[in-house]
């Protein structure tokens, strides 16, 4: 079983990132169980998404402490949420980084950064990291292919054909880039 | 299993109240009436009957004696009396 | 077919697939999306039912009432102070014996104020005359409303049903659904055809006046019925098994329980849990096991009994509180095994508390150490003060 904690702020699209990933993972045969964590339940207000997979159905109803594998959709986030806590030892991280945002380090994590806004920004028109953190993702780490989260891409915005492409667009770009 | 859980409408104008009533009961002149039918609409047993002038009577099986239709008659044509004798 | 839905999503297909007539709820997290999704599949014409908007939980109870006393099957679903703003409907619903299907999303019950998992709401009702099940997962759940319809609806229960689904871990939370078709639900679930309703043809007065000579026999048919309701269920489930190939639709799980030394006993997601601890321990060597109440009222006492029989320590696992008593299923696994064996109540996961391994691991490890009826569980000391302070 392997475990993914996404950090983002309410309305950056964390839900959307870990529905995506659980359909890509879906496409391969794998089980998974995603689940946001609200905290004051409001746009802005740090929240996590969280996505375990498996072989087999998840059962562990809890949230994820030791997470193999973080996804940062707000950089901002990194030091006031501790972002980096608890990684398994062969944890790998994908952040979105600003310009001026300092490189994040953590000793024994594999921290890919990229600059996911700028990149989504200039593809989709608006600052939303989150499909060109999945294209990275799926290359970073192989859970899934870039075919599988391209489908799981089309299906979660299929009845909203005009920012379809434009997203798909931004997952290539993101696979690309790291 | 099942209990007692619904009913026929009206089923329960078996239950003759009107022996719940006391005191007085309303008596029908049956001479200045003009037909309004004033003391039908306030009743609030719906036990008066009468469409025609001077042929209104109430239904003393269920007629409880509260003295609304004598009050609102313009005609002063019914009269609340003694309730004695009529068990 | 398999599909990987929200757990809204899916409870709202599996309504949908009952095809109800009316469906009037009042949205309240963490029920939201269900209404939200079926409001839709009306309005897109997917699901010819109608959809009645209304000012409170209160007047949606009532207006399914209506409804299903029409003849009509009806839905509904809330959530915590929804539920508590219906409860004087939803006895009601029982004792008109109206085969109404709620999805409670269970949520914390205020003060304080807090929209996270426990199960405290329709814990509170368990005494108002429905069949309650308890969803460990989101096909389950799913499983679970559909065969709830027909056990609710059988002429000999005409009992309403409530299906008990975690608020956010499964009403938020996405997992591999395998949703039914249209057609298998048809061929299960027939339409709703009730011994009596209200018909301008045949009039009939419902909700009467039941004054000492009546009332007392009304309750009785109810529990009679519940007592019969622990023979039916289990038909429905196996009806359930042969159609859709699978098991949810029971009073009990047994889960590694045969050779147990402790057992938890938990209702709901938690269970899922449990069960990856169970399998962890046993590596380790550790007798442990799982009792899980699926069906929560009637409540399975002689199943209860029966599976527990040789499990001499037992842990009951409550995410509710009957303040100044102990967790509502401690007081019931109790009366229903015999006094030799040690049985220990724990309250956990109030409010959204997270239930982590760790934490079910002190549970089974507390349960075989010494009795306690009462037993909070990761508790932050440190919030907890003799004195009023702010």
């Amino acid at each position: 079983m392997k475990e993914i904690k996404i950090f983002a702020r309410a309305g950056q699209g964390a839900i959307t990132t870990a529905a995506i990933l659980g359909e890509a993972l879906f496409y391969e045969n794998k089980y998974s169980y995603a689940f946001p964590h609200f905290g004051a339940a409001r746009m802005g207000a740090p929240m996590n998404a969280f996505l375990r997979f498996d072989e087999k159905p998840i059962r562990l109803r809890s949230k994820i402490y030791e997470p193999d594998y973080i996804i940062v959709i707000d950089p901002t986030l990194i030091e006031s949420q501790n972002a980096f806590a608890g990684l398994t030892p062969d944890a790998k991280a994908v952040v979105a980084v600003r310009p001026e945002t300092p490189v994040p380090q953590a000793s024994g994590v594999e921290v890919h950064t990229l600059l996911a806004e700028k990149i989504a920004t200039e593809i989709i028109g608006r600052p939303f990291a989150n499909t060109v953190l999945l294209g990275a993702f799926a290359k970073i780490t192989g859970a899934f292919t870039l075919d599988s989260v391209l489908k799981a891409v089309s299906k979660r915005f299929e009845s909203k054909p005009a920012i379809l492409q434009k997203n798909l667009d931004a997952v290539k770009k993101g696979y690309e880039s790291v | 299993m099942f209990s007692v859980l619904a009913a026929i409408p009206k089923s329960s104008s078996r239950n003759r109240t009107g022996s719940w009533r006391s005191l007085v009961k309303p008596h029908y002149l049956q001479k200045e009436c003009i037909n309004c039918g004033l003391c039908k609409m306030i009743c609030p047993e719906g036990c008066i009957e009468g469409t025609e002038k001077n042929q209104y009577s109430a239904d003393l099986d269920y007629c409880k004696g509260c003295g609304l239709c004598a009050d609102i008659c313009p005609k002063k044509d019914i009269e609340m009396v003694s309730n004695q004798g009529t068990e | 077919m398999k599909q990987f839905l929200e757990g809204s999503w899916a409870f709202a297909d599996a309504a949908k697939l009952c095809r109800p007539g009316v469906i009037s709820a009042y949205p309240i997290t963490p029920q939201t999306h269900i209404v939200e999704h079926l409001a839709q599949f009306v309005a897109n014409g997917e699901l010819n039912a109608q959809t009645i908007n209304v000012e409170s939980e209160h007047s949606a109870a009532s207006v399914v009432l209506g409804s299903q006393a029409c003849g009509v099957r009806s839905f509904t679903c809330t959530s915590s102070q929804g539920l508590m703003l219906m409860a004087e409907v939803v006895f009601n619903i029982a004792g008109m014996r109206m085969p109404i299907l709620m999805i409670c999303a269970n949520r914390a019950l205020s003060a304080p104020i807090n929209i996270w998992n426990d199960q405290q709401d329709s814990v509170s009702l368990r005494d108002s005359g429905w069949i309650q099940m308890y969803a460990e997962n989101n096909q389950e759940a799913v499983d679970l409303v559909i065969a709830g319809y027909k056990i609710g609806e059988k002429p000999r229960v005409m009992l309403p049903v409530m299906v008990c689904v975690d608020g956010f871990i499964l009403t938020h939370g996405m997992e591999v659904v395998d949703m039914p078709t249209q057609e298998e639900v048809d061929q299960f679930l027939p339409p709703y055809n009730p011994p009596y309703k209200l018909d301008v043809e045949k009039p009939l007065s419902l909700g009467l006046l039941g004054g000492p000579d009546v009332y007392i026999e009304t309750r009785y048919a109810i529990q009679k019925t519940m007592e019969d309701v622990l023979t039916i269920l289990p038909e429905v489930g196996d009806e359930f098994k042969k159609k859709f190939g699978r098991e949810s639709v029971r009073l009990i799980e047994e889960y590694r329980l045969d050779d147990a030394e402790v057992a938890l006993v938990a209702m709901g997601s938690v269970c899922g849990t449990i069960k990856d601890v169970i399998d962890e321990l046993r590596q380790k060597g550790q007798k442990v096991g799982l009792l899980k109440i699926v069906t929560y009222r009637p409540f399975p006492e002689a199943a209860v009994n029966k599976a527990l029989a040789k499990v001499p320590y037992v842990g009951v696992v409550d995410k509710n509180i009957s303040l100044g008593a102990t967790g509502a299923l401690y007081t019931e696994i109790k009366a229903a095994c015999s006094h030799d064996k040690k049985i220990s109540g724990f309250v956990m996961g109030l409010g959204g508390r997270d239930i982590t391994k760790n934490s079910i691991e002190s549970v089974f490890s507390q349960s075989k150490e010494k009795v306690n009826s009462c037993t909070f569980v990761d508790l932050h000391n440190d919030l907890l003060w003799e004195e009023f302070r702010v």
